[in-house]
């Protein structure tokens, strides 16, 4: 009697668990891991009000979503930065790589002394210490767009990103745009050969912010929302316009205002002209293929352009309340002009 | 005729298992061969284009550059090795004599509770260990210990320059911790598993337990030590994300062990996932290949070195 009803309470159970799971599809993604926090939110919100579909996000870094993406071993991939001419041409079948987040990238830095209005940075000076050509804090160059700080005669440590990272990608392209020397020296990766000779790597957001708060007289650069949830010490930055700022959302949209024309090989957001333009910026894109043949992959791929079309759309309140900045009206409708390309 | 019978079944079942046993052993044997071979050659296949296109190069370049695809592995080799020295240096010594005093010295109330200790810190996941020393363990030995070991011995190159937290110090110092319970506890075994007849002999013989140790314990469980030893330095040479986490992730050589460095390992764990060339990603796995390599050779130098130092040790 008992047993009976042991098994009827856990067949019961079990046929809670599952029955919600049998009935939604889940769909699979996978790549930039910079998106995670976001779609994890969007998705589970659009789950909530779509029952029948689940996505299942992995963030196993950008190159591994293309590669993944390219074996069709999952539904659609993310990356930070949209696929090259050589990974397209990799490509089983035509795709469309669609704008979904965006991200600023901010500078951070460590001095012993407290800097009213924190340190101001022109973007020649910016790209000189992460050259190692402005190798001290009393440099003149320093010291003459910071009057009355004090700067120490100390090495400036050069903090970066040591994993492949669409962070740092969106950082050496800032610092390539701002420099001929930087561009034709280190150029623009996900990983770069960092020539200061005072350069030192953490892993992830958290390992560059543990460097620069633990070392007095360092710089780097994480992600925008990194700064916010830390309470990080801010540098401001000189824009193309002259304007001196810290990163913050509306920078970082204002940055992405400028360019109207996005497409995923004229892509890059960094250095722009706007007047609150926040320069160092960049977005996240997502893919899908262009065309589905079998009756099942078409209906699988609408529900997976419907999710991300709603990501890129409506989802985008849920960015600004995780630190993300929601994409402009306009880059909004570029997205649903590309999401309408996919035949299903 | 009964009993004949009997033992005959005896002896014919016990061939049958005879057999099965030898099957078992040579099959899990081969399994073991198949394994290291299968993944040589794997790793040799994966890194082929790598080493098409930078042959010798590859181990003597200190450039590692993905935007122009330039890759070389020479301040990776050098990373790797040095810091689990420092690791093996400093667990070894650890490890050992704390090892010695657990088994020989301590009373039981102590020995117990503290090897109990020692081996949960074999249960802590690495990550924690990278943790622990990027947010705890660097900046102690940034702000108080490398600035005293560079005021006292900053004579020695490997003392000198600036001091940056994530280092290769740091690096092996974390490592060490890491690997200490493994020399610590085979140690302990290979301690306790020398005969209580020798311990007695020396005792009767009028020598302190001192000397015991020194003269006779330790000497007679020198093979067993070198083995705990050589599989600790495996685990440093192979240990990945807590390295990655205190390293600094620099790829140069420098004199000082103050200065950031870059392991094997690190490299592909921070690069592997992003890579998307098929040279870069080739170049990532040619690093496997050395680490693999490096690991034989550190290991073969270990069995060279048991052979040709400590034998003619223990003969005199």
């Amino acid at each position: 009697m008992k047993r009976v009803n042991v098994l009827g309470a856990a067949l019961s159970f079990a046929a809670l668990v599952v029955a919600p799971a049998l009935a939604a599809t889940q769909l699979t993604g996978a790549g930039s891991s910079f998106v995670n926090p976001f779609f994890s939110k969007a998705f589970y919100e659009y789950s909530a009000a779509h029952t029948d579909v689940t996505v299942n996000y992995q963030p196993i870094g950008s190159g591994g979503g293309i590669q993944q993406f390219t074996q069709r071993t999952v539904d659609f991939g993310a990356s930070d930065v949209p696929m090259n001419a050589d990974e397209i041409k990799r490509l089983p079948a035509s795709a469309v790589q669609v704008p979904i987040a965006l991200g600023g990238v901010a500078v951070t830095y460590n001095l012993p002394s407290f800097i009213k209005g924190g340190l101001k940075l022109t973007r020649e000076t910016l790209a000189d210490i992460y050259l190692g050509k402005i190798a001290k804090w009393n440099d003149p160059r320093l010291t003459k767009i910071n009057p009355g700080a004090e700067l120490p005669d100390a090495p400036i440590i050069v903090v970066h990103r040591s994993d492949g990272s669409g962070t740092t990608y969106i950082f050496t392209d800032f610092l390539s745009h701002v420099s001929g020397e930087w561009k034709s020296k280190v150029g623009t990766g996900k990983s770069v050969e960092w020539p200061a000779p005072s350069a030192v790597g953490g892993k992830g957001n958290d390992g560059v912010a543990g460097a620069v708060r633990q070392t007095s007289g360092s710089i780097g650069y994480v992600e925008l929302a990194y700064v916010h949830e830390n309470k990080m010490t801010q540098a401001q930055l000189q824009n193309a316009a002259g304007r001196f700022g810290f990163c913050t959302g509306g920078g970082v949209a204002a940055a992405a205002a400028t360019k109207l024309n996005l497409t995923p090989t004229d892509f890059s957001i960094v250095d722009t002209k706007g007047e609150t333009a926040w320069p160092i910026a960049g977005y996240t894109w997502v893919f899908m293929y262009r065309e589905y043949q079998k009756p099942e992959e078409k209906s699988r791929a609408k529900m997976v352009r419907d999710v991300l079309e709603w990501t890129a759309t409506s989802g985008q309140r849920i960015a600004g309340t995780l630190d993300y900045v929601p994409l402009p009206e306009s880059v909004q409708e570029i997205a649903k002009k590309s999401f309408s390309e996919i035949k299903v | 005729m009964q009993s004949e019978s009997h033992e005959q079944l005896h002896l014919r079942r016990s061939r049958i298992s005879d057999r099965w046993f030898m099957a078992g052993v040579y099959g899990a044997t081969g399994l073991f061969v198949a394994i290291v071979a299968g993944l040589f050659v794997e790793l040799y296949a994966g890194s082929s284009s790598s080493i098409r296109a930078f042959g010798f190069n590859f181990l003597t370049s200190s450039h590692w550059n993905p935007v122009t695809n330039q890759f070389g592995a020479l301040p990776m080799i050098y990373g790797t090795v040095v810091s689990s020295l420092i690791a093996i240096v400093l667990a070894g010594f650890v490890g050992v004599f704390g090892a010695a005093y657990l088994v020989e010295f301590a009373p039981r109330a102590v020995a117990r509770p503290l090897a109990f200790l020692i081996e949960l810190l074999a249960a802590v996941p690495s990550v924690i260990f990278g943790l622990w020393g990027l947010f705890i363990l660097a900046p102690v030995l940034r702000a108080n210990v490398e600035p005293f070991l560079q005021a006292k011995f900053g004579f020695l190159p490997i003392f000198q320059g600036f001091i940056f937290g994530s280092s290769l110090f740091t690096a092996g110092i974390v490592l060490a911790i890491m690997i200490v319970p493994t020399v610590s506890a085979i140690t302990r075994d290979v301690i306790a598993a020398v005969a209580r007849e020798h311990r007695e002999a020396s005792m009767a013989l009028g020598a302190t337990r001192w000397e015991t140790m020194a003269r006779v314990i330790l000497p007679g469980a020198t093979t067993g030590i070198f083995g705990a030893c050589v599989l600790a330095l495996g685990r440093a040479l192979g240990e990945t994300i807590a390295t990655t986490m205190v390293i600094g992730n620099k790829p140069a050589i420098a004199a000082s062990l103050f200065q950031p460095a870059y392991t094997l390992a690190s490299v592909i764990a921070n690069e592997f996932t992003e890579a998307t060339s098929d040279l870069y990603v080739s170049a990532l796995i040619e690093l496997g290949l050395l680490l693999f390599v490096v690991s034989l050779a550190v290991n073969g130098i270990a069995r060279v070195l048991t052979w040709t130092v400590l034998r003619p040790a223990k003969a005199r």
